[in-house]
Parts: structure tokens; C-alpha cells; sequence
């Protein structure tokens, strides 16, 4: 029996979505874990972002602490914290914050920043406070960049949180290195199908909302 | 430190396996990602394209659409599931370095076409008619021209997939990929932060340091850019 038919069976057995250690609750605890961590990235890393692109500051400095925690190996965080923390979510959790915030904060800034200063400036002129200027201009011009990052973030988590398995919590990776203690290749091929069907999936609903968020105005130029 | 003393040709054997696993797959992804992000790259603003020329314009964003989505959905795809699935497609072992340097490449490559075709967008039109204007061949064009001319918008991309690979090679450790990364995952099992950090340091080190040569690169072979 070949690898793929082997996958294929274990994909057909019941056995392997049920219980506490199946499909199903391995896949809610690797939603549940991307969607903590990308939730508290975003609201740490996008508030500042989107301040600093309003004011126009301090851009090197976000370029310079995005490459910097970019080239951060966050396998490495994780161990490291594990054995700071100790067993729990806090660890991983802030390691992948760490990993998300980088994109976020880019892009927020860009953003922002990137929006046509003539634009702002007829805003000021109409007599818009600095809040408004922000959230009714410069934002809703901001979106497509501002999801790019989100989405990357997303990307990035959701491939990370795999690794979550490796200091023993759950998630999809969990099949992946139970599957390598015992050699069993189908298993570890098996769930990483999932890992990347589960990823596709959730870039392209947030592709989706991403649309339904742009602005018209925004759009038309593209067609 | 004393550890890293005592075990300084293991460290600097998986430093060297991480120096290959970062720099191979960037430089075969790069080779691969310019001609595909210049067969698909889009040339804007070409005054009089003749007849058909409405349908080829048409042609040619469909094209680059195919391609940047196709790449879009490649990066999509965990690095993970990447290492453990593309022995499926090659008959590799999942360990082996050949498995990995393709995995590797693949990744480099999804990131690095969009940075290309935007690079190669980035070219003003007008250079390129007016190279052919004075007699340029459109194979010397495009190494004398075309090429030099995007190489800012390309290096930008380069960097980022450089360093972004740096840290990713690190991740196959998991599954027993030899690297920096098994510094790390050595130091969890033995409950030992020293390794850990040793490992985190050295992988800091060689994204700083590949980085700037890129960049370094990048400014010498712009040398028309006025710097400020």
C-alpha cells in the first residue's frame, strides 16, 4: 500500500475526525491559536502604525524594527520562551505575536503614510480634526495595503502555529510529529494537506472581506 | 560561551548547512523568478501598438494575472507542508537536501516573481523605446537597459526573501532537518537556553550580514542612482 492510498485511508476513517484527538478539534485549536495571535497582533502592532503613517514619523524606525524582527528565527523564540515560561499558551502565543507584528506594523504604516498628501490636505482644509482626517480619510485609502499585511500575517501564523505541536499543544501540527515518532509518513502527509488547505482557505475569506471593505472609488482604477 | 567553546566545529557545521540552505534556494529561485516576472510583467503606456494592439494589452494583463496569482498561492502553501509534501511529487527523502533546497527555492521564488514583474514594471517605457531607437537588439536591451534599470525595485524583493529564508530554514529542524534550527531544538530537549541562543544570535548574524552584502551589491551595480 502506497503513501497516497494510506492518506487516503486515513482521511476516510471515522476514527480519525472524532475524540478528543481528531480532525475536528485539532482543527478549532489551530483556528483558535491563529485567530488569538492575530487578534492581539493586530492590536498592538496597527494603532501604532496607523498613528505614525498619520503623522508621517519615524518611518525608518519602522523599517529597521520590521528587518530586524523579520530575520528573528521564530522556532528559536519559541523554544526560548518555552524553557523561560514554561509549558502553557503564553510562550508560543508571545513568540508568534512577535513573528506577526512585523507585517502588520509595515503595512499599517505604508499605508497610511503612502496616501496622497493633496488628499489629506483638502481634508484639513475642510476643516476635518486630525481623528477624522484619520479614520475617514486616510484609513479607507489605506485598506488594500493595510489587508496585505493581515493577510501575510495571517499567512504566517497559521503556517507557525504548526510548530505549536512541537512543545505540546495542539493544532494540526500535532499530527504531524506524533506521525514522525512513530514513522508513520501518511499521517505527517495527511496533516499537512490540511495545514495547507486550512491556510488557502482562510487567505481566501480574508481576500473576500478585504473586498468588501475597499472602497469603490479604490477599485475602479484596477479594471 | 563555554559550550559554544567546546562545541564550536557541531555549531559552525550547522552554520554552514544553514549558509547553504539560505543562499542556494535564493539563488536558483531568483534565476527562475526573472524570466518568468518578465515574461509576465505588463509594459505600460506604449503609444501605438497597431492593430490587435487593444486584445494583446488584454493578453498580456491576463497573462501577468495568472502568474502572480499562481505565485500568491505558492507562498499560501506552509513551509512545512512543503518539506513534507514535495517528497510525494520527487521520491526524495523529506530530510534530504535536495527536498529541502527545492522546497526552499519554491518559496523563494513565490515571494520573489511579484517583486520582479513589479520591478520590471517599474522601468520607464519611454528608456526602453528610446534604447531601441538607437539601434539596441532586444536581447541587449535587456541586459544593458532593462535589467540594470530594475534592479532597485528587484533588490528590495531579493532582501526580504533572503531574510525571511534565513529564518525559515530554521523551521525543517522540526522534522529533522539539519541546521541552526536544531540548535534549538536540541536546547528544548535538553533544557538547555545557552544552545538556544547561540542559535538565535548566529541566524540574527547571517541575515544582517547576507543583507547588507545584498544591498551592498545592489548599490554597486546601480552606480547611475543619485544617492542622498
Amino acid at each position: 500500500m502506497n503513501v497516497v492510498e494510506q492518506t487516503w485511508n486515513w482521511f476516510t476513517d471515522p476514527a480519525s475526525w472524532g475524540g478528543s484527538g481528531g480532525i475536528w478539534i485539532r482543527l478549532a485549536e489551530h483556528l483558535g491559536y491563529t485567530g488569538m495571535v492575530l487578534g492581539i497582533s493586530v492590536v498592538v502592532a496597527v494603532p501604532i502604525g496607523l498613528w505614525l503613517g498619520h503623522t508621517r514619523r519615524g518611518g525608518n524606525v519602522v523599517i529597521g524594527l520590521t528587518g530586524a524582527l523579520r530575520s528573528l528565527p521564530t522556532l528559536g523564540l519559541l523554544t526560548l520562551f518555552a524553557l523561560w515560561i514554561g509549558i502553557g499558551l503564553t510562550a508560543p502565543v508571545l513568540a508568534l505575536v512577535i513573528l506577526a507584528v512585523a507585517p502588520l506594523l509595515a503595512n499599517a504604516y505604508a499605508g497610511v503614510a503612502a496616501v496622497d498628501p493633496a488628499v489629506v490636505d483638502a481634508a484639513r482644509a475642510q476643516g476635518m480634526k486630525e481623528w477624522q482626517i484619520l479614520f475617514t480619510v486616510e484609513i479607507p485609502n489605506a485598506v488594500p495595503v493595510l489587508f496585505g499585511g493581515i493577510r501575510n500575517a495571517a499567512l504566517q501564523i497559521v503556517a507557525t502555529v504548526t510548530v505549536m505541536a512541537y512543545i505540546d499543544l495542539g493544532g494540526l501540527g500535532r499530527f504531524l510529529i506524533d506521525g514522525l515518532a512513530v514513522r508513520d509518513y501518511s499521517r505527517m502527509v495527511a496533516s499537512m494537506l490540511l495545514a495547507a488547505v486550512l491556510a488557502l482557505a482562510l487567505d481566501g475569506i480574508l481576500a473576500l472581506v478585504q473586498r468588501m471593505l475597499t472602497s469603490p472609488g479604490l477599485v475602479k482604477e484596477e479594471s | 560561551m563555554t559550550w559554544l567553546f567546546h562545541n564550536l566545529s557541531y555549531v559552525g557545521e550547522l552554520t554552514w548547512l544553514h549558509l547553504l540552505q539560505s543562499v542556494l534556494p535564493v539563488i536558483i529561485g531568483t534565476v527562475v523568478s526573472i524570466p518568468v516576472a518578465r515574461f509576465a510583467a505588463v509594459r505600460r503606456s506604449r503609444g501605438a501598438e497597431g492593430a490587435g494592439g487593444a486584445s494583446r494589452a488584454r493578453a498580456g494583463k491576463a497573462r501577468r494575472g495568472t502568474v502572480v496569482n499562481a505565485a500568491a498561492l505558492l507562498y499560501t502553501i506552509p513551509s512545512l507542508a512543503l518539506f513534507v509534501l514535495l517528497p510525494l511529487v520527487l521520491g526524495t527523502a523529506i530530510t534530504s537536501l535536495t527536498n529541502v533546497i527545492i522546497a526552499l527555492s519554491l518559496y523563494v521564488i513565490a515571494m520573489m516573481v511579484r517583486s520582479c514583474v513589479d520591478a520590471f514594471e517599474s522601468v520607464d517605457a519611454a528608456v526602453l523605446d528610446a534604447a531601441t531607437a538607437v539601434g539596441y537588439r532586444p536581447a541587449r536591451r535587456f541586459w544593458a537597459v532593462e535589467l540594470p534599470l530594475s534592479v532597485p525595485v528587484m533588490a528590495a524583493g531579493l532582501r526580504v526573501a533572503l531574510v525571511s529564508n534565513i529564518s525559515m530554514v530554521s523551521v525543517g529542524a522540526v522534522i529533522g532537518i539539519q541546521s541552526l534550527g536544531t540548535l534549538f531544538t536540541d536546547g528544548l530537549r535538553r533544557d538547555f537556553t545557552t544552545e538556544i541562543i547561540v542559535g538565535i544570535v548566529l541566524i540574527a548574524l547571517i541575515a544582517v550580514v547576507l543583507d547588507r552584502l545584498v544591498a551592498l551589491a545592489a548599490a554597486v551595480a546601480t552606480r547611475w542612482q543619485v544617492r542622498s
